[in-house]
């Protein structure tokens, strides 16, 4: 891959869609594809594959486990355990990819305006793909991610990966079938105690590593953020992946943590109302059809960061013991230990932060987190103003911007504003939010819940540079908060937000102090703050920094604060969970009508189920089965 | 005819000279020591000294002072850039290796111009002067013992092979060595030499054939007191043979290849195999737990000993009778088994013997991949139909292997080597870069070897094996003994390697052959080493409940200030990487002093402490304080 022939940009980003611009859509379905695949890779097909676990040492432990709990007979557990991975299995065939590849060529060159790759992680990636079994780790926003994520390895010749799926996904008449083909395998959501079921996932989700079938592909966040905000991880799945180097059966495995960012996401109006509670439209092959219209718009430029390899085998140096699998057979059924569960949920956590720190941001996420300090509309010169003071400030704290090259700062805010007439609308020089359409005359109710879309939407792309801002931001309320300038009252107040909001943002467990060193550090370097052996305070030229900083923050912690108020107030001791989302949401609603509240992001069921999990987390609240 | 001839030669007073002589007069492929026996009494100054001590100086005159084996036995690169063998002991010598220097330089990224060759005598200045203690001295003096406190005689005693031994005499650089060597010629020897160390308080470190590789030979450098090394060598008859019992009583200090020649001569042999066993010696045997190749015949050596005698601080350690087996508590034998010279001196011991098997026969099979040699070779274990030997190599190896072919005579054997390798590659399309071969060795009565040999012929075709001949097989074998030479060839050369192993269940040998060659890699790659290492593997013995593992590692070291210090770095990552894998510490190189860190995670503390217990009974002054093991 030369620089040249991929037309590659100064910042080694190159747009992938300019040469599939120039040539047939058809031609490049059938190019030829040659991907180098891993070295250690034993050829086995998807039949073979699914045989592997069938006859596993491992399942037939577990099937002996189970027999002895439900009297079932080992014949009909092993049909149970074959229809599973019927259902679950991936049958990855090149023929489904050249046509998946050929639709998505067609889709992407509408919606898009450039896809940017960036040119040495696709190297890096494709030298992995060779060495170690290599796990691909995307972030999850839109329904787009793993499709563009399968058509770049396939125009770009790398080995086609195997991806988690949601079960739903799999719902879709055709739709499923293309897509398993095309290397989905499906995972049912509530999958709650059913060892079987645990037994075959887990066990296919090994087999795959272990033999180096094909990179496997998965959301280490378990879900599509409704936000755009990093959500915390999910072990289960990382834990089953890392399983077969922990037990020696591949010498190391490379963890690829990719950044995939939309200028405009899709859903990205369907987010905001999922967020208020409206329910997502089901996953069907219909509603795909009538989503049509939604390919219609256009949706700017998409940024796929292909991270650093990680090295387990380096991260892994002196953590875990790995003779304590010595003494016992390796397809024994074990829970993992302590050590090792901790391990898995740092790692997750370092992952997630670094598809935050590659995550390519624009313009327009900047604007958002200034529009959102200004919901009673912006002059558009003082918005401009505020959002390169904004740029700079984002690039001290270590963001990853993209800034059109070569473009005047009045076009570059003048075209962002225009990409997102969904979100925004200048009139007369002054920049506003915009607020559906709907019918004539609204309630209070549903005028509140019409502005609070147009917020949440707005918010979402905030959310997606909100994690440039967090820690100063910590360090900058826990500035204001603290009983003096001492740095130990300072870093006390600063824990307890970082503990409270570890729902919120991600934080890699245990680090505390080097969160706020490097909140600190940051707020130092950008002249904000100045130091003394036992002191922080705000310099001069610093207070501007720190109210917008807070005022970043200001929204959840609204949020926490009504949320509380609500458990204080209204509540009786006990109440159920769906009880509490939609009276919460009443609750909000009135203190939104009478002023009390300002912030519509309260109502976001997001925010709700978070400030359970932290109140949870740090034993306010406890949580029992009914 | 050796012994009239040794006789008359001993007489004479004519050095080197006559040492080429005599040495091609031997006619078998080990050294009639008889022989050389005769040699060194013209070269040993001090007249005085008894015969028995010009037994052992002779060895170290046909042996080399800093490298593997005999002094007339090395590689080299000949004027034309051919490799070849000298000397005339082996199947090799004498021949040339026409492909030998295209797969070294290939391999390792050397050049026949890069040269790093080895001082060429020792510098006996760097000697530093022996520490005595001279009332031990003269009372063994008084005894009628054989003592030397003669440089060579010291240097030569104070090493094993380990590279960073090796490499070090190579450069003339001479550590701590024993002040002084003895030679007891019988076991009421040693025990009188045991109670004048324990009387004067001085280190004793038992010597038999030199042949360590865990740095178990190595003076402790913290010890202070005088160190006298204990060479058995002279211990070494036949005491008796039962041949109703079918056991012999032997002294410990025999060299393995003197055993088996002098039980052959009576029809007899003990089987045991390993592959230093042109110079290692039974009692160092018995002191590292030995395993010989052909152990699924004849078993390991705890399998082959009846009855042990050892001389410890506290007395003599032994059983009372030659019960085959015995439930009189833990096996006092154990203690000794693997103590590796820190409990005491084994004088003799009564062994196993087997008749002279009616017949053996070569084998060698050709797999796909190394997978499916090691799936054949664990069926054949469960089988329980292992042959006298069964070992596979690794592709790395293969090649290895094939870059020993001596230079074939006839077009025709070229032709057939030609049509064997268009079957394999061609029509049944192995890939040469991973096909692997298994080498068999068959022993037994003629009927049952050939119907044994179907068999596992019958088992290796399902995991995709074709029979590759005898002589492969035979070649395989005979490496074994060469291949240790080549080590000094490659130091040549800015090339240095060792070898080292391990055991480990079925399951998981596969992962850690490829785990630990690959850290071999990867750990060479960080620190900085110029060129990719060699890194292979070989299964050289099969068990019930898993293998033995033996790697190869060598690099070069070109551009390298420390090569032994990156080289003691990355084994010791691959020893952490068997241990990761499952594997254990070792499998018959023992402990001694390089392997020590891990012993309590090997064993458990309790079990070291039982141990410790064990030697602060037998030996409370530490008089065998070799270091090793604890």
């Amino acid at each position: 891959m030369s620089a040249d022939a991929l037309g590659a940009e100064a910042d080694g980003f190159f747009d992938m869609l300019e040469e599939r611009r120039r040539s047939s859509d058809l031609s490049y379905a059938f190019r030829s594809f040659n991907p180098l695949p891993y070295r250690g890779a034993t050829d086995i097909s998807a039949s073979t594959l699914n045989r592997m676990v069938l006859e596993s040492q491992y399942l037939s432990y577990v099937i002996q486990e189970i027999m002895l709990e439900s009297d079932e007979p080992r014949e009909m557990l092993l049909e149970e355990a074959s229809a599973l991975l019927d259902e679950m299995s991936q049958n990855l065939q090149l023929g489904f990819i050249r046509l998946l590849g050929y639709a998505m060529n067609k889709v992407f060159k509408s919606v898009f305006s450039s896809i940017h790759v960036n040119e040495d992680g696709l190297t890096r990636l494709q030298q992995a793909i060779q060495e170690y079994p290599v796990i691909l780790l995307p972030n999850h926003r839109s329904y787009m991610d793993f499709l563009v994520l399968s058509y770049i390895m396939f125009t770009y010749d790398l080995s086609i990966p195997v991806i988690a799926a949601g079960i739903p996904l799999m719902g879709m008449k055709l739709i499923g079938e293309i897509f398993r083909r095309s290397g989905a395998f499906f995972i049912r959501r509530a999958i709650g105690s059913d060892k079987l079921y645990w037994a075959v996932l887990s066990e296919y989700v090994r087999t795959i590593v272990r033999t180096g079938y094909a990179p496997l592909e998965f959301y280490i966040e378990g879900l599509r953020s409704r936000t755009l905000k990093s959500l915390t991880p999910k072990l289960g799945m990382l834990h089953m992946v890392l399983e077969p180097f922990f037990k020696g059966e591949v010498f190391d495995i490379s963890l690829v943590p990719i950044s995939i960012s939309y200028e405009r996401v899709l859903e990205e109006s369907l987010l905001a109302h999922e967020l208020l509670g409206v329910p997502k439209p089901k996953e069907t092959t219909g509603a795909l059809l009538k989503a049509r219209t939604v390919l219609k718009e256009n949706y700017g430029c998409m940024h796929v960061f292909f991270g650093n390899p990680v090295s387990v085998r380096d991260l892994v140096k002196g953590k875990i013991n790995h003779r304590q699998y010595n003494l016992v057979p390796r397809d024994l059924p074990m829970k993992p230990s302590k050590e090792m569960q901790e391990f898995v949920s740092g790692l997750a956590h370092t992952i997630i932060r670094l598809q935050e720190r590659n995550v390519v941001l624009s313009a327009w996420n900047l604007m958002a987190v200034v529009l959102l300090q200004n919901l009673q509309g912006i002059d558009l010169d003082l918005l401009t103003q505020k959002t390169l003071w904004l740029r700079r400030l984002a690039q001290r704290f270590g963001a990853h911007l993209r800034w059109p090259e070569n473009v005047s700062d009045s076009e570059v805010m003048s075209s962002s504003v225009s990409l997102h007439h969904s979100v925004v609308r200048c009139e007369g020089g002054r920049v506003y939010l915009v607020e559906e359409e709907g019918p004539g005359p609204v309630t209070q109710e549903e005028g509140v819940f019409k502005q609070a879309a147009a917020v949440l939407m707005c918010a979402s792309y905030r959310n997606q540079a909100v994690h440039v801002f967090t820690r100063p931001a910590m360090v900058a309320v826990a500035m204001t908060t603290a009983a003096s300038h001492r740095t130990d009252d300072i870093f006390h107040n600063f824990t307890f937000l970082l503990e409270l909001f570890s729902n919120e943002f991600v934080v890699i467990p245990g680090q505390a102090v080097q969160d706020f060193e490097e909140g600190c550090s940051l707020l130092q370097e950008s002249g904000v703050i100045g130091r003394s052996d036992e002191e922080i305070y705000v310099k001069d030229n610093g207070q501007e920094t720190i109210i917008f900083l807070r005022a970043i923050l200001q929204p959840f912690i609204e949020s926490y604060q009504v949320v509380f108020r609500y458990l204080c107030e209204e509540s009786s001791q006990t109440l159920s969970e769906k009880m509490f989302s939609t009276n919460i949401r009443s609750f909000i609603m009135k203190l939104l009508i009478s002023g009390e509240v300002q912030s519509y992001e309260c109502l976001s069921s997001d925010l709700h189920k978070n400030v359970l999990s932290a109140l949870l987390r740090m034993d306010a609240v406890t949580k029992t089965k009914v | 005819l050796p012994l009239s001839l040794s006789l008359s030669l001993s007489l004479s007073p004519s050095p080197s000279p006559s040492l080429s002589l005599s040495l091609s007069l031997s006619p078998s492929l080990s050294p009639s020591l008889s022989l050389s026996l005769s040699l060194s009494l013209s070269l040993s100054p001090p007249l005085s000294l008894s015969l028995s001590l010009f037994l052992s100086l002779s060895l170290q005159e046909i042996m080399k002072w800093n490298g593997w084996g005999y002094s007339d036995s090395r590689f080299l690169f000949n004027k034309k850039g051919q490799a070849e063998f000298t000397g005339k002991r082996y199947r090799l010598s004498g021949l040339i290796l026409p492909s030998l220097k295209d797969w070294f330089e290939g391999t390792f990224g050397a050049n026949l111009q890069h040269r790093s060759p080895a001082t060429p005598s020792l510098n006996l200045s760097a000697v530093a002067p022996p520490h005595l203690n001279q009332p031990f001295v003269e009372d063994l003096k008084a005894a009628g013992l054989s003592v030397s406190h003669d440089p060579e005689d010291r240097v030569f005693r104070a090493h094993g092979h380990c590279l960073h031994e090796v490499f070090a005499l190579r450069e003339g650089r001479i550590g701590r060595v024993p002040d002084v060597v003895v030679w007891p010629s019988c076991h009421n020897d040693v025990e009188k030499i045991v109670e004048l160390a324990c009387k004067h308080n001085v280190c004793l470190i038992p010597y038999g054939g030199g042949t360590s590789v865990s740095s178990a030979l190595e003076c402790p450098r913290e010890e202070t007191r005088s160190i006298v090394s204990l060479d058995t060598s002279q211990m070494n008859r036949i005491l008796w043979i039962d041949e109703k019992n079918l056991t012999a009583h032997v002294e410990a200090g025999i060299i393995g290849q003197d055993l088996e020649r002098q039980l052959n001569e009576r029809g007899y042999c003990t089987g045991h195999e390993p592959d230093s066993m042109e110079f290692s010696s039974l009692g160092g045997w018995v002191a590292t737990r030995a395993s010989g190749m052909k152990k699924n015949i004849y078993g390991n050596i705890e399998d082959l000993v009846v009855h042990i005698k050892m001389v410890t601080p506290r007395g003599v350690i032994e059983k009372s009778c030659l019960g085959p087996r015995m439930s009189t508590g833990p096996d006092i034998h154990h203690f000794i088994l693997g103590s590796e010279g820190t409990l005491g001196v084994v004088t003799e011991v009564t062994l196993k013997i087997r008749p002279v098997p009616e017949y053996q026969k070569y084998g060698s099979v050709v797999f796909p991949n190394f997978q499916q040699g090691v799936a054949c070779l664990r069926e054949v274990a469960r089988q329980r139909c292992a042959p006298a030997s069964i070992r596979l190599m690794d592709n790395e190896q293969f090649q290895f292997g094939h870059a020993l072919k001596p230079q074939v005579s006839s077009i025709f054997t070229s032709f057939l080597d030609g049509l064997k390798k268009f079957y394999i590659t061609k029509f049944k399309g192995f890939d040469p870069h991973h096909l692997c071969v298994a080498t068999l060795l068959f022993e037994g009565d003629r009927g049952k070897v050939l119907q044994h040999e179907k068999q596992v012929y019958d088992i290796a075709a399902k995991f995709g094996g074709l029979a590759a001949g005898e002589d492969n097989g035979q070649r395989g074998y005979m490496l074994t003994f060469v291949i240790a030479y080549l080590r000094d060839l490659g130091m040549d050369y800015y090339v240095i390697g060792e070898s080292f192993e391990t055991s480990v269940p079925w399951d998981r040998v596969l992962d850690l052959c490829r785990n630990v060659k690959e850290r071999i890699v990867r750990e060479c790659k960080e620190r900085g080493v110029q060129f990719p290492p060699l890194s292979t593997c070989r299964v050289t013995q099969t068990y019930d409940a898993g293998a033995c593992v033996y790697f190869y590692f060598a690099f070069n070291y070109r551009g390298l200030s420390d090569p032994v210090h990156i080289y003691e770095q990355v084994e010791h990552a691959a020893r952490e990487e068997i241990l990761a894998n499952g594997g254990s510490l070792s499998h018959h190189h023992g402990v001694g002093k390089l392997r020590k860190e891990w012993m309590k995670a090997s064993v458990s503390g309790v079990g070291l402490g039982m141990l410790k217990s064990v030697k602060e009974y037998v030996d409370p002054q530490n008089i065998f304080g070799n270091g090793n093991l604890l």
